[in-house]
C-alpha cells in the first residue's frame, strides 16, 4: 500500500511531466485552476493519468470538491488508501 | 474589386524545411522519396513514400497547444512561422487587426486510428483523453493555428481532395478581392503516415518502383507507373494590395485568377474538360491571354491517365503559345491536401530566382505528354506569370495564376 509522501511524490512527478507545471509552482495551497492554470480539458487528461498510473477512475462528481493541490492529494490517498 | 498580393511564404516539406533549402533542392532537381520498410511490413503494394522529420515542438508552443496538434498541424505551424516572419508580421500585429486563416486539409488518419485503438483496449471514451478530438478533425490545422496565433478572422478548412491547398488560397483569393478580409493565412498541410495512405494503396494507383524511390515520381515519362505519397505544409500570407503597400511588405505576387471546376464524371478517374474549364476561368477571371503565362506548374502525379489527360488539357488552352511545363511532384511525390498551396510557394520561388525547377526522371515523354513544352533540366529563365494546376478525387479542378509586380 502506497504512503501518503510517496503518493504526494508521484503526484507532483506527474504534474510536472505529464501536464507540464513548473516545479516551483507546486506547494499544496496552489489552487488547481487560478494558481496551476488547470483547466476542463486537463481535468479529462488528469482522469487518464490517474487511471494509468493509480489504477482507478477519477469520479467527476468527486471532483467538484477539489480545489487546491492538498485537496487532490488528499482524494487520491483516499481512494488509494479508504481507511 | 482589391487586388490580391502574396506578402509571405512558409514551407516545410520533403525537399526543404524553409524557403531557401526548398528553392536550392528546386533548383538542383533533388528528390525527397524515400522506401518506407514499416508499411511493406504492414502489407502495402508500395512502400514509397515522401520521409519528413517530425518536428520537436516542445519548448516552442505549451502542452495545451501541442496535445491538440496532429503531425500535419505541426509541420503547418512551421511553415506559418516562415510565412509571417518573411511578411513581417508578429504577434502584435496579429492581435491589433483581423487576420483570417483558410487551410486546405482533407485527413487525419493517425489520431483517429489511436483513439478507436484505445477505446477498444480500455472500453472507456473517458481513457482518450483531451487531446485526440482537436488532431482528428479535418479543420485541425486552422482550429488550432487561430487559436496559437490569437486570430480574429475568416477561420475554416476547406477539403477538396487534392486540390483543397489551391481552393485555400482561391477562397481567400474571392474574400479579400471583395474587400471582406485584409489579411488571410492560406495553406494546404498533408500528414505523412501509413495509416492515411493505406486506403489509397490499396486503389493500385501508387509506383511500385521501389527499387529506385528517387526515380519513382516521374510525371509526364512514358514509363510512369503511377504516385507518390507525400506531404508537409506551406503557408502564404494573402493581403490587399493596398495594405501591402502601406505596410511596406515585400510582394512576392499577385495572385490574378482561380478558376475552378468539376468533373462531373467519375469519382477517381480524372477527365480532359474539367481541367480545360478550370483553367480557361483562371485566365478569364482578369482576362488574361494563354500567351501572358510563361510557366505552368503542372497537377501531373505521375498516374498514367492522369497525366495524360493534363496533358491534353494543357494543350488544348495553351497549344499556341506553349508556355514551359513541369511538374514539382517529380521531386516532391505527391503532396495532395497540401500541393495546391505548396507549388504556388515553389512557383513564386522559381518565378524570384529566375530558374524553373526540372521535372525530373522524365526520360520518355508518351506520344500525348511530348505535345508539351517540358523543362527536363533545370532552366534558367525569367517569368513573370504562372498557373499551377490542382485536381483531386470527386473531379474537383483548381487553377491559380500568379504574376509578379
Amino acid at each position: 500500500m502506497m504512503q501518503k509522501d510517496e503518493i504526494i511524490r508521484k503526484i507532483n512527478q506527474l504534474l510536472i511531466a505529464e501536464i507540464e507545471i513548473e516545479e516551483t509552482q507546486i506547494h499544496p495551497a496552489a489552487d488547481l485552476k487560478k494558481d496551476l492554470g488547470i483547466d476542463s480539458l486537463d481535468f479529462v487528461d488528469l482522469f487518464v493519468i490517474v487511471e494509468n498510473n493509480f489504477g482507478f477512475k477519477m469520479k467527476a462528481e468527486e471532483m467538484t470538491e477539489v480545489k487546491t493541490l492538498q485537496d487532490f492529494y488528499d482524494y487520491i490517498t483516499h481512494r488509494i488508501n479508504p481507511n | 474589386m482589391n487586388r490580391v498580393v502574396i506578402t509571405g511564404m512558409g514551407i516545410y516539406s520533403v525537399i526543404g524545411k524553409n524557403l531557401t533549402e526548398v528553392k536550392d533542392s528546386l533548383y538542383q532537381g533533388r528528390s525527397g522519396i524515400v522506401f518506407d520498410p514499416v508499411r511493406k511490413e504492414m502489407g502495402f503494394r508500395s512502400a514509397l513514400t515522401g520521409y519528413l522529420e517530425r518536428p520537436q515542438l516542445k519548448g516552442i508552443l505549451d502542452r495545451r497547444m501541442r496535445i491538440g496538434l496532429p503531425v500535419q498541424g505541426e509541420y503547418a505551424y512551421l511553415s506559418t512561422v516562415e510565412a509571417l516572419n518573411t511578411a513581417g508580421i508578429d504577434q502584435h500585429y496579429l492581435d491589433a487587426h483581423e487576420v483570417g486563416i483558410l487551410f486546405g486539409n482533407d485527413s487525419s488518419a493517425v489520431p483517429v486510428v489511436e483513439s478507436v485503438d484505445i477505446l477498444r483496449q480500455k472500453k472507456d471514451t473517458m481513457m482518450i483523453g483531451s487531446g485526440y478530438i482537436f488532431q482528428s478533425m479535418n479543420s485541425t490545422v486552422s482550429m488550432n493555428l487561430s487559436v496559437i496565433f490569437r486570430l480574429k478572422g475568416v477561420n475554416f478548412t476547406l477539403s477538396g481532395a487534392c486540390a483543397s491547398g489551391s481552393h485555400a488560397l482561391g477562397i481567400g483569393y474571392l474574400l479579400i478581392r471583395q474587400g471582406l478580409q485584409e489579411m488571410i493565412i492560406c495553406g494546404g498541410a498533408q500528414e505523412i503516415n501509413a495509416e492515411s495512405t493505406a486506403s489509397f494503396d490499396a486503389l493500385n494507383a501508387f509506383s511500385i518502383r521501389e527499387s529506385e524511390p528517387e526515380k519513382a515520381s516521374r510525371p509526364f515519362d512514358r514509363d510512369r507507373d503511377g504516385l507518390v505519397p507525400s506531404g508537409g505544409a506551406a503557408t502564404l500570407i494573402l493581403e490587399d494590395y493596398e495594405s501591402a503597400l502601406k505596410r511596406g511588405a515585400t510582394i512576392y505576387g499577385e495572385i490574378i485568377g482561380y478558376g475552378f471546376s468539376s468533373n462531373g464524371e467519375h469519382i477517381s478517374l480524372p477527365n480532359v474538360d474539367g481541367p480545360v474549364r478550370a483553367m480557361q476561368k483562371a485566365l478569364k477571371d482578369r482576362d488574361i491571354s494563354p500567351e501572358s503565362i510563361g510557366y505552368i506548374n503542372a497537377h501531373a502525379t505521375s498516374t498514367p491517365a492522369g497525366d495524360s489527360n493534363e496533358a491534353t488539357a494543357i494543350d488544348q488552352v495553351f497549344g499556341q503559345s506553349k508556355p514551359l511545363v513541369s511538374s514539382t511532384k517529380s521531386m516532391t511525390g505527391h503532396e495532395m491536401w497540401m500541393g495546391g498551396a505548396s507549388e504556388v510557394v515553389y512557383s513564386t520561388l522559381m518565378m524570384h530566382h529566375g530558374f524553373i525547377a526540372p521535372n525530373i526522371n522524365l526520360e520518355n515523354p508518351d506520344e500525348i505528354t511530348s505535345k508539351l513544352n517540358l523543362v527536363t533540366r533545370t532552366k534558367l529563365t525569367g517569368f513573370n506569370t504562372f498557373l499551377s494546376n490542382s485536381f483531386g478525387f470527386g473531379g474537383t479542378n483548381s487553377s491559380l495564376i500568379v504574376r509578379k509586380i
